[in-house]
Parts: C-alpha cells; sequence; structure tokens
C-alpha cells in the first residue's frame, strides 16, 4: 500500500483516463451506429443534393480517427461546435442552460442533503419502529415512480389545484429576482428532492446502523458513555466518509433526474436542451451534452472516492 | 459476614430468535445462575459455544448484546441490583466499577481513534482522573502489560500494532479507571498460542498487581486453570458444577466435567514407518502467482501408507500452502512430488480422475465445505457415482454403508447441511473423502472450528477409520495436543521452513530447538502453576510480540 | 413446509398478476381499439360509456391504456429477459474463468456505468432509428452491466467456498461447476434482481416515450399516454394522470415481490446488512 498521496493520484489519473474513454465511447456511438445518418437526419423524403450537403456538414467522408481528434481537440480547448439545426454556438446556448441546470440542482441538493441525513438518522434510531417503517414504506413508493410521474402529478395538485406554485417554470427568467425564480422552480426542486431523498435516506441508513453495529460501539457502550457521547465521539467520526459517498452518489443521480424534470416543466436548461437535440437529430449538441452530463457524473463519483480515502485511518496513518 | 463485591442470584436470560419461515419468538438461554465474587479473587466461566458464558459475563455490565434481554434474577455489585437501578448509575458502574475485555481486540478498539484516547476515556468522562493523570496510568499500565514502548505506543492507531498487542491494549482499557471487576470474554482466543501465553502472562500479573477481581470467560479449561480461584462449569444456559479451581481440575464429580479435563487423553502409539512411502514431496519450494516471496522452501516430507503426519504451525507457518500444493491447486516454483511411486503432475488440470480419487481433502469450515443446496446423500453419493459409476440401488447402499461408518444412520439421507450439527457436517464430510476409497486424505484443521468434546469425538473416529480402511492422513493443526493424539510422525513448520521432522516420539522429546520448545511449551496443559513453570524455562521470545 | 406469506407481499403478488393477465388478454377486455376515435369531444369526463373519459383526440383512454399496459410490459419483459441472459451468463462466465476474460469484461462493464444509463441512451437514439427492436436492445444491453455486476459478484463470492473447491478437486467439469454448484445457490439472489430489474426497464421505457424517444403514435405505452394528455394538466384535466399512476402500481406490486424474495433469500444466508 502506497503513501496517501501516491493513492490520490492514482485515482485521480484513473478518473481522467476514465473520462477520454467516454468521450471516446460517446463519440464512437454516434459515428459507428448502424444507419445512414444524413438520412436519419432528413427523413426517407430528402434530396440528394442535401445528403450530399449534410454528410459534407457532418465530416462523414473524412476518417473517422482526423474527426475523433478533431473533436476532442475542441473539446480540450473548450470549444463546442456548432448545432446542425440552427447554426447556432453550442458553447454559447449551453452556458447559459448549465448555469439554469446547476441553480435547479444545487437548490434541491441543498433541501435534500440534509434532510436525508435527519431522516436517515431518525430511521437508525427508532430501527423497525414505525418511523422506520414508515420511512421506507415512502422510499418503496418513490423509488418505483419515473420523475415524470411524480412531476406532474405534484403539477397537478400543488400548481394547478391548489394553485400554490406556479405550475410550469416557463415564465423562468434567470435574470428576475431570486424570489421569483424559486416560485417557477418550486415544484420541480421538490419533485427532485423527492427523488433522490429516497436513496439518500436508505443508503445513509444502511450506512450508519453499519457503523452502529460495530464492535468498538459495544465497547464505548460498555465504557459508560452516553449516547450521545458514544454516537458524536465514535460513530460520527467514522460514518463521515460512508455518508459523504452517499451524498455524492446521489447528486450524480440527481443529473439525470434534471433531465426528465426539466422536460416536464418547461425548464431551459441542459436537460430539455439536449431531450430537444435528440428528437432533431442534432449530433454535435448531443455529443456535446451528453460529455458535459458524463464528465459532471463521473467527478462526483471521483470525489466520493477521494473522501472514501482520505477518511481511510489505515492510508493516513501508515504503519 | 462482609457483602461479596458481585452477588448473583437465578440469573434469566433471553432472546428473540428468527427462524425463516416462522414467527419470531423468545427463547430463554441461561436458566437460573447463582455465584458470587469477592473482591480480587477470580472466577472462570468455562463451557462450550452456546453455553451462555459470554452473556452472563455482560449481565454483570447490565448489558445484552443483540436482541438478548435480561429476563429475570438479581445482579448486584458493590450493594446494588444493576437490573433494578437507574440508567445513569448504569453507565457510571460502566465507566468505572466494572468494564469488558472482549475477544476481538482489532474489532473493539475505534478505527479512526489514537489507542491512548481510547484508553483513557472512560477514566476522564467519569472525573476518575484529570487527563494527564490517566495517560500517565495507561503508560504504567503499558508498561505492566509488557508492551515494547509503553510512552509512545498510544500515540499509535489500532492498525499499528499487532494483534497480541492491541489485546493487551484492550487490557489496559479495561483496567484504566481503576475498576473493581474486569469481564475477560475469550481474550486470548484468537491469538496463536505462542502469543497467547505471554498474553495470559500479562493478563494475570496485571490481576495480580492492581488486586481487581475478574470473570475469566473461555472455553479452555487449560487456560482457566492457570488464572482463576474459582470455576464454574455451564452447558446449555445451566450450571454443571462450581467448585474452587483446585477441585474442578484435580477431582470433578460431574460427568460432563470429568469429560472436559480428561479431554485431548487420546492415546495413539506411534507407527514405524513402511518401506515405500505413499507420498514423497521432494524440495518443495512454492510462492503465490505475482508474488516473489516463497511462503514455502525446501520442504521434504514423507507420508507413510496407513499412517499420519501431522504438519503443525502456526498462521503464516505455510502449513495450509503444503496443502494446496499438493492437492494441485498451487504448482510449486520447485520441487516435485512422488505419489504412490508415480510422478504426480503439478497442477491440478493436468491430473487423471484416478489421481484425484486417491487423493481426498476434510476443510476446516464443514459449513462451508458442502453445498447448502445438496441432500446428504447427494454430497456423498457424488464421488461414488463419479469415480465408480455405481447408480440408483447400488449408489444408495453404498452412502448407506458410509453414514453407518460415520456413525451417523440412514435418515440422514435425504437432511440438508443446515439442519445437521457441526460435528455431523464434519462427519459427512469425512464419509464424502472416505467414499472416493482414498489412499491419502488431506485433513486441514478439521477439529479446530469445533468444541472440545466434539474434536475428541472426530479425531476418534478418524484414527478409527484409518485402522479399518488403512488410509493416510496428512494432518495440519496449530494443535500441539491434536498432533498427540493422531500422529505418527509429524513435521513443525516455521516461517514455510520445516523445522523440526521426524517420528513422533523423536520430535516431541528434547533436546528442542528454540521454536520447537516455546511451540511447545506455549501449549497450555490441564494442570495449576503451569504457566508460572513454562516461562522460568522459555529460551526464546515469541514472535507475536 | 408451511411458509407464510406477509400481507404486503400477497397485495404485490395480485396486483403483478392482473397486471401480466390484462396485458396478456388486451384485445378481450378493451371497450374500443387503441386507436379508435370514438368521440368528437375531447378529454371528456367519466362517464359509463367510456369508463375513464376520453383523450385528447377523443379516443376511449381506459381502452388506450390497457393496450399501452400491454406494450409497456411486453418491452419491459422482454428487455429483462435480455438484460438477465446476457449479464448473468457474461458474470458467471468471468466468476469461473477469471483471467483476463474477467479483467476485460469488468472493465467494459465500469466504462459503460460510467455514464449514467439515460443519457447513454439518449445518445445512441439520437442516430439510430426509434423502432421497438432497438429500444429493447438499448435498454437490455445497457441494464445487462447491472446484472453482470451482480451475477459476477454472487459467483465469485461461490466460487471461492470450499465445496466448489472440493467439486474442482475431485475433477469436475466447469459445467458440474457452474450448473450444480454455483446456479442453485445463485438463484434466489438473482430472481429477487430480475424483479428490480423488470421495474428499471418499465420505468425506463416510460421514461424514454414520455421524452418522445420511446414508442412513437399512434402506438403508445403507458408513458407515451402520460406524455399525450400532459397538456391538458395545466387546464386542469387529470388525464394524465391515471396511466402516470398506473405505471407507479405497477412498479410498486413488483417492488413488493422482489423485497419478499430478498428478505427470504437474506434470512437464508445470513444477512448480507
Amino acid at each position: 500500500m502506497g503513501s496517501i498521496a501516491s493513492v490520490l493520484a492514482q485515482r485521480i489519473a484513473l478518473g481522467l483516463l476514465l473520462l477520454f474513454l467516454v468521450s471516446l465511447l460517446i463519440f464512437v456511438g454516434t459515428i459507428l451506429l448502424p444507419g445512414d445518418v444524413a438520412q436519419q437526419i432528413l427523413g426517407q423524403s430528402a434530396t440528394p443534393e442535401a445528403l450530399a450537403n449534410l454528410r459534407e456538414e457532418l465530416g462523414v467522408n473524412r476518417p473517422p480517427v482526423e474527426r475523433y481528434l478533431d473533436w476532442l481537440g475542441g473539446l480540450l480547448t473548450g470549444d463546442l461546435g456548432t448545432a446542425l439545426t440552427s447554426g447556432q454556438d453550442i458553447n454559447e446556448a449551453i452556458g447559459r442552460r448549465l448555469a439554469n441546470t446547476l441553480f435547479l440542482a444545487f437548490w434541491a441538493a441543498i433541501i435534500a442533503v440534509p434532510l436525508a441525513i435527519f431522516l436517515g438518522l431518525l430511521a437508525v434510531r427508532y430501527r423497525d419502529r414505525w418511523p422506520d417503517k414508515s420511512i421506507s414504506a415512502t422510499t418503496l413508493t418513490t423509488i418505483s415512480m419515473p420523475e415524470f410521474v411524480i412531476g406532474y402529478i405534484l403539477m397537478f395538485i400543488l400548481g394547478v389545484k391548489l394553485n400554490w406554485f406556479s405550475p410550469t417554470a416557463v415564465g423562468y427568467r434567470p435574470d428576475a429576482d431570486l424570489l421569483t425564480r424559486l416560485d417557477s422552480i418550486a415544484i420541480p426542486i421538490l419533485v427532485l428532492t423527492l427523488v433522490v431523498l429516497a436513496h439518500m435516506m436508505r443508503m445513509t441508513r444502511a450506512a450508519i446502523l453499519n457503523v452502529m453495529q460495530s464492535a468498538y460501539i459495544e465497547t464505548a457502550e460498555l465504557k459508560g458513555l452516553t449516547r450521545f457521547a458514544v454516537i458524536s465521539r465514535h460513530a460520527f467520526p467514522n460514518s463521515i466518509s460512508p455518508v459523504i459517498n452517499v451524498i455524492m452518489l446521489n447528486l450524480a443521480y440527481l443529473v439525470v433526474g434534471v433531465v426528465v424534470v426539466e422536460v416536464v416543466f418547461v425548464y431551459p436548461g441542459m436537460g430539455q436542451y439536449l431531450v430537444d437535440h435528440v428528437t432533431k437529430r442534432d449530433i454535435p449538441v448531443v455529443q456535446a451534452c451528453g460529455m458535459i452530463f458524463a464528465t459532471i457524473y463521473i467527478g462526483l463519483n471521483l470525489i466520493a472516492d477521494l473522501v472514501s480515502i482520505l477518511a481511510n485511518p489505515r492510508l493516513r496513518h501508515p504503519r | 459476614m462482609t457483602e461479596p463485591l458481585v452477588r448473583v442470584r437465578d440469573l434469566r436470560i433471553g432472546a428473540t430468535v428468527y427462524p425463516p419461515n416462522e414467527k419470531p419468538h423468545d427463547i430463554e438461554i441461561v436458566h437460573g445462575v447463582d455465584f458470587d465474587l469477592e473482591s480480587g479473587r477470580v472466577l472462570g466461566l468455562i463451557g462450550e459455544s452456546g453455553a451462555g458464558k459470554s452473556t452472563i459475563g455482560l449481565a454483570t455490565l447490565a448489558f445484552g448484546r443483540g436482541g438478548i434481554k435480561i429476563t429475570g434474577g438479581e445482579v448486584w455489585v458493590n450493594g446494588r441490583d444493576i437490573l433494578q437501578t437507574s440508567r445513569t448509575d448504569v453507565r457510571s458502574l460502566r465507566g468505572g466499577e466494572v468494564s469488558y475485555v472482549s475477544q476481538s481486540a482489532a474489532a473493539s478498539f475505534n478505527p479512526a481513534k489514537k489507542i491512548l484516547d481510547q484508553v483513557v476515556e472512560a477514566s476522564v468522562r467519569y472525573g476518575k482522573f484529570s487527563r494527564s493523570e490517566a495517560e500517565s496510568r495507561a503508560v504504567d499500565l503499558f508498561e505492566q502489560l509488557g508492551l515494547p514502548e509503553p510512552e509512545t505506543i498510544g500515540n499509535r492507531y489500532p492498525h499499528q500494532v499487532s494483534g497480541g498487542q492491541l489485546q493487551r491494549c484492550m487490557t489496559a482499557l479495561a483496567l484504566c479507571p481503576q475498576p473493581q471487576l474486569v469481564i475477560f470474554d475469550e481474550p486470548t482466543t484468537a491469538l496463536d498460542v505462542t502469543t497467547q501465553i505471554d498474553v495470559l502472562a500479562a493478563i494475570k500479573k496485571a490481576i495480580h498487581e492492581t488486586g481487581v477481581a475478574a470473570v475469566y470467560i473461555t472455553h479452555d479449561l487449560a487456560v482457566v486453570a492457570q488464572v482463576s480461584d474459582a470455576i464454574m462449569v455451564l452447558r446449555l444456559g445451566d450450571m454443571v458444577e462450581y467448585g474452587t479451581t483446585q477441585q474442578i481440575i484435580n477431582s470433578p464429580k460431574q460427568e460432563y466435567t470429568k469429560a472436559l479435563v480428561s479431554v485431548r487423553s487420546i492415546e495413539h502409539p506411534e507407527n514405524t514407518p513402511t518401506d515405500e512411502p505413499i507420498l514423497r514431496c521432494i524440495d518443495i519450494t512454492a510462492s503465490y502467482p505475482r508474488t516473489k516471496l516463497d511462503v514455502l522452501t525446501d520442504v521434504n516430507v514423507e507420508i507413510h501408507a496407513g499412517q499420519t503426519l501431522a504438519v503443525v504451525g502456526e498462521s503464516g507457518s505455510g502449513k495450509s500452502t503444503l496443502a494446496r500444493v499438493i492437492t494441485g491447486l498451487l504448482p510449486p516454483r520447485i520441487g516435485r512430488l512422488v505419489f504412490d511411486g508415480q510422478e504426480l503432475t503439478p497442477d491440478l488440470a493436468s491430473r487423471s480422475r484416478e489421481d484425484l480419487r486417491q487423493l481426498q481433502m476434510i476443510y476446516q469450515m464443514a459449513d462451508v465445505a458442502m453445498n447448502p443446496r445438496h441432500t446428504v446423500g447427494t454430497i456423498i453419493g457424488r464421488p461414488v457415482e463419479f469415480y465408480f459409476g455405481l447408480k440408483g440401488e447400488e449408489k444408495r447402499q453404498r452412502v448407506i454403508d458410509l453414514l453407518d461408518e460415520i456413525e451417523m444412520g440412514i435418515d440422514f439421507i435425504d437432511r440438508y447441511p443446515a439442519e445437521l450439527s457441526g460435528g455431523q457436517k464434519q462427519r459427512v464430510c469425512i464419509a464424502r473423502a472416505l467414499a472416493a476409497k482414498p489412499k491419502l486424505i488431506i485433513c486441514d484443521e478439521v477439529t479446530s472450528a469445533l468444541d472440545p468434546l466434539v474434536a475428541d469425538g472426530i479425531l476418534r473416529l478418524l484414527l478409527d477409520l484409518q485402522r479399518i480402511e488403512n488410509v493416510a492422513y496428512l494432518f495440519i493443526t496449530h494443535d500441539i495436543a491434536t498432533v498427540r493424539a493422531i500422529a505418527d510422525s509429524i513435521a513443525v513448520m516455521y516461517q514455510g521452513r520445516v523445522q523440526r521432522y521426524g517420528g513422533k516420539s523423536k520430535v516431541l522429546s528434547p533436546p528442542y530447538d528454540d521454536y520447537t520448545d516455546l511451540l511447545l511449551s506455549s501449549v497450555p496443559e490441564m494442570r495449576l502453576g503451569w504457566l508460572e513453570d513454562v516461562l522460568e524455562n522459555r529460551q526464546m521470545e515469541s514472535a507475536g510480540n | 413446509m408451511f411458509v407464510r406469506i406477509p400481507f404486503a407481499a400477497i397485495i404485490g403478488i395480485c396486483f403483478t398478476l392482473s397486471f401480466f393477465l390484462i396485458a396478456l388478454f388486451a384485445p378481450l377486455i378493451a371497450p374500443y381499439g387503441y386507436d379508435e376515435v370514438v368521440s368528437n369531444g375531447f378529454w371528456e369526463p367519466a362517464t359509463s360509456e367510456f369508463l375513464l373519459g376520453t383523450d385528447g383526440i377523443g379516443r376511449d383512454l381506459l381502452s388506450r391504456m390497457i393496450y399501452g399496459l400491454r406494450t409497456t410490459i411486453w418491452i419491459a419483459t422482454l428487455a429483462t429477459i435480455l438484460s438477465f441472459t446476457t449479464g448473468s451468463v457474461l458474470g458467471f462466465l468471468a466468476a469461473v474463468m477469471g483471467g483476463w476474460i474477467d479483467q476485460a469484461l469488468s472493465r467494459f462493464v465500469d466504462l459503460l456505468m460510467s455514464i449514467p444509463s439515460l443519457i447513454f441512451a439518449l445518445v445512441i437514439l439520437s442516430i439510430t432509428p426509434i423502432t421497438i427492436l432497438i429500444l429493447i436492445l438499448v435498454m437490455g444491453l445497457l441494464d445487462a452491466t447491472r446484472v453482470y455486476r451482480l451475477a459476477r459478484a454472487v459467483a465469485v463470492d461461490i466460487n471461492v467456498m470450499d465445496y466448489v473447491e472440493a467439486a474442482k478437486l475431485r475433477g469436475e467439469n466447469r459445467w458440474w461447476i457452474i450448473f450444480r454448484e454455483i446456479l442453485p445457490n445463485a438463484l434466489s439472489p438473482l430472481v429477487a434482481e430480475m424483479g428490480l430489474r423488470f421495474i428499471f426497464a418499465v420505468l425506463f421505457i416510460s421514461t424514454l416515450s414520455f421524452l418522445g424517444l420511446g414508442i412513437q403514435p399512434p402506438q403508445a405505452d403507458l408513458g407515451g399516454i402520460v406524455k399525450e394528455n400532459a397538456e391538458g394538466l395545466t387546464y386542469g384535466i387529470g388525464a394524465a394522470l391515471y396511466p402516470a399512476i398506473t405505471i407507479a402500481i405497477l412498479a410498486i406490486s413488483v417492488n413488493l415481490v422482489a423485497d419478499w424474495i430478498l428478505s427470504r433469500t437474506t434470512s437464508l444466508k445470513g444477512g448480507r446488512g
């Protein structure tokens, strides 16, 4: 076992390698799949000239390796290319939308993370009693519902019937004041919170239970420590790393939830942009968005990894 | 008469069990136990697994592990019934009056905190000592317990010290708040035999010097005989016998206690080697794939037909690796195997079915050595079918004969492993090995997971079968008593090499090399004063320090 | 042997069975055709003629949902079978063979799993024609990665057991070891996992259809029916909620069954936390 710095460096290098392979996968996935791309985009009624033009634009005639290197070079220098359908600069379109998406995800996380940890602790404290059981029953329900189902139910009840919040995010303007912005995304935030809450709570519960069942917790109890001291001095230091792990994994999951929720509430974010351009078969946009989502996802997973290495006493204090 | 430190009356303990496909229900696991313990005295609690000894020990801390609940009786400590007292009082009892040393110190220390912080925690929390007083007390205890660098060892993290050292740190943790009673729950069971003796001596010295009272829990009567003043024998939650150590060891009254005292008294006269050995290991040197380190170096041993070679050593000595080399799971780097006069190919895949049949194996953990989804009939019947092509009624008859040989009846044939006791499981594994009619069976620690009386039964069975079937055993064990009981010849292994090899009488008589002396002398003997005798006459320090 | 089935599991089994029966006999049960315009109005309230009312272009909502359920279950079942066979066969193989085969398969699965399934599916569907076959392939193969991980983990656990070593020492061949020693012990966790994979497939195809990238009109699955009627919600018309809630009930019932099977296996194995 090497020193902690070298283990960390190794993990980061591995993450970068993974990103590189993912870029390859996304590129290959959109290039080498069967079917004539130009035909797919333009449909059966396309004229031969239009097809030829599009093929030229797509660069289908150039060797794939060259096109990949071009694309990768663009990615590394921060140039995502131009959209096929609108001719718009992708950087510009994504920049604005990414900010919107992160704004939405940020607020969902701010609510979901503390709530999940609190409820997870509650479930541990009242293990196998009614708070625990009702929490796990709710978990089962929300895990079984796709994001859009929760979205429409809440939209219908809170937005349309009760009229508490704006039912859709159509009116969202990034330059409006915070309260107006929050009103238009209140229901989406709630939906995202519910979606990740269940997983996060379940995993927090499992992680803390795992620690609470260790023999050293028994030792602490047999020292006559109060319940509070047992938890704060012995359980807590060992729970930080698994809980942070849980949070990171679920934030990564949030990234996926965002895509659907944005479509449900017509919120001008990355997810809606991606889905829109999948339908239009605008490959450069899809590649760029896919790469950004994958990067965020891998990044969060990497952080989870690094935290658990940093928290491992065996690695922090080698023999 | 003054009140004893601890007075336990009619202690009853229950637990909730969750059998699959049944409603959970409560059972009683300790059925009314009484004892007294005076200040400064040591009581040994002894019994096999399921006797309830740990549960009783923890009850003196008003603690039930898992779903265990104290359902009745009285436990008086320092003049109050701790089962009736307030929660705050129970905490101060645990913090200062009674403390606990568990079997696995490695799991019982918090991995994220320094040893010293954990050792002094209870004393400081309960204001018995100031932080600096407690720390200097801890250093004194570290020294008393024979730990190296007592001044600084506390600044290490639990994973940075060895198992034997950590067990002593745990004892220091228990003694630091100056308790009146310490519960030692199998504190040396997980340790190697040569380490066990040092930890045992350290604990005994600490008990003596601090004048603390102790309850010492173990399954090994020979161990408890060294430290305790009185012994209580328990079986399935009932008290069997209770008396002074002198009386229990020298003149037990109950049949069960007599059996425990006379355990490992099997006599097996040594056979002289025959001309042609059944297996010769020649110059075996082996290492695991992708490692440079040799785990076995230059091993040369022979096994003779119908006889037993015991390979004895501590964990890491390479004895199990030798079994893997012989079975072909780990082809040796250098050296060869000659079986019944024929060269044996080094790797499993290239051996013929006949070669495989001649060489069978029995494992330490019978539970995982049998497929839980196969019945006893299938488990024993498979080699019968596989090697001899027997089917239907013929196969069934052979299985019944084999069940008979292992002293189990025909009604076991349709049972699953989960429905058998530990000893029965190991018997079925023996029958599976015998079913192949092998010339050699490798027995890898086959009795070490079993309770002493059950283990005795298995050893007797193996000896009987050897006489009937004329099968040779390669018997791998860490337990010298087992070796004495079963071996014809012995190989003592240390750090991957054969340290001493020859007939049983030769290996077990002086003059010894230093390691063999250490190993042999470390095995607890069932007599009073053994520990002191050994410590005086030793030539080599054990490795676990 | 008498086996006590918990109440929740009985509910789950009943609902799951009814859903499958409805899917199987959809043409017999549905009062109208799936694409039959039966009324001039749109989003009409429930009547005795149209039990759940009509949809946005005057089709009977109940009939459309019955057919939609059929489509959803049909696709989810096929995708589950695909993910399951591919994943478990490769997982077992990797565990038993070890060596470079295991390394290559496992690293490739790591790579696939480093991108969220939905994002990866969207990337692929941006280029391929959207047909039922392709949807099943994409869903099944992406999900096979999870089955692979589980099957491999379970098989690796079993493969190091002494009874497997004993079989190897006896000279048994690879097929005996896979089918007689490993498979019987791996079955229960895998069956429970099959339920979870089925739910995942239901949620996945519903989501894709909802995004307009799944089943294409005029055919529809439950997710697609939600999408068709979603517009009504903003006007206070709840038609979209019926298919949405149906998806949830289907997923919950299967989940209850899977949970029960899982708890039975863990109690057999003495708990896995």
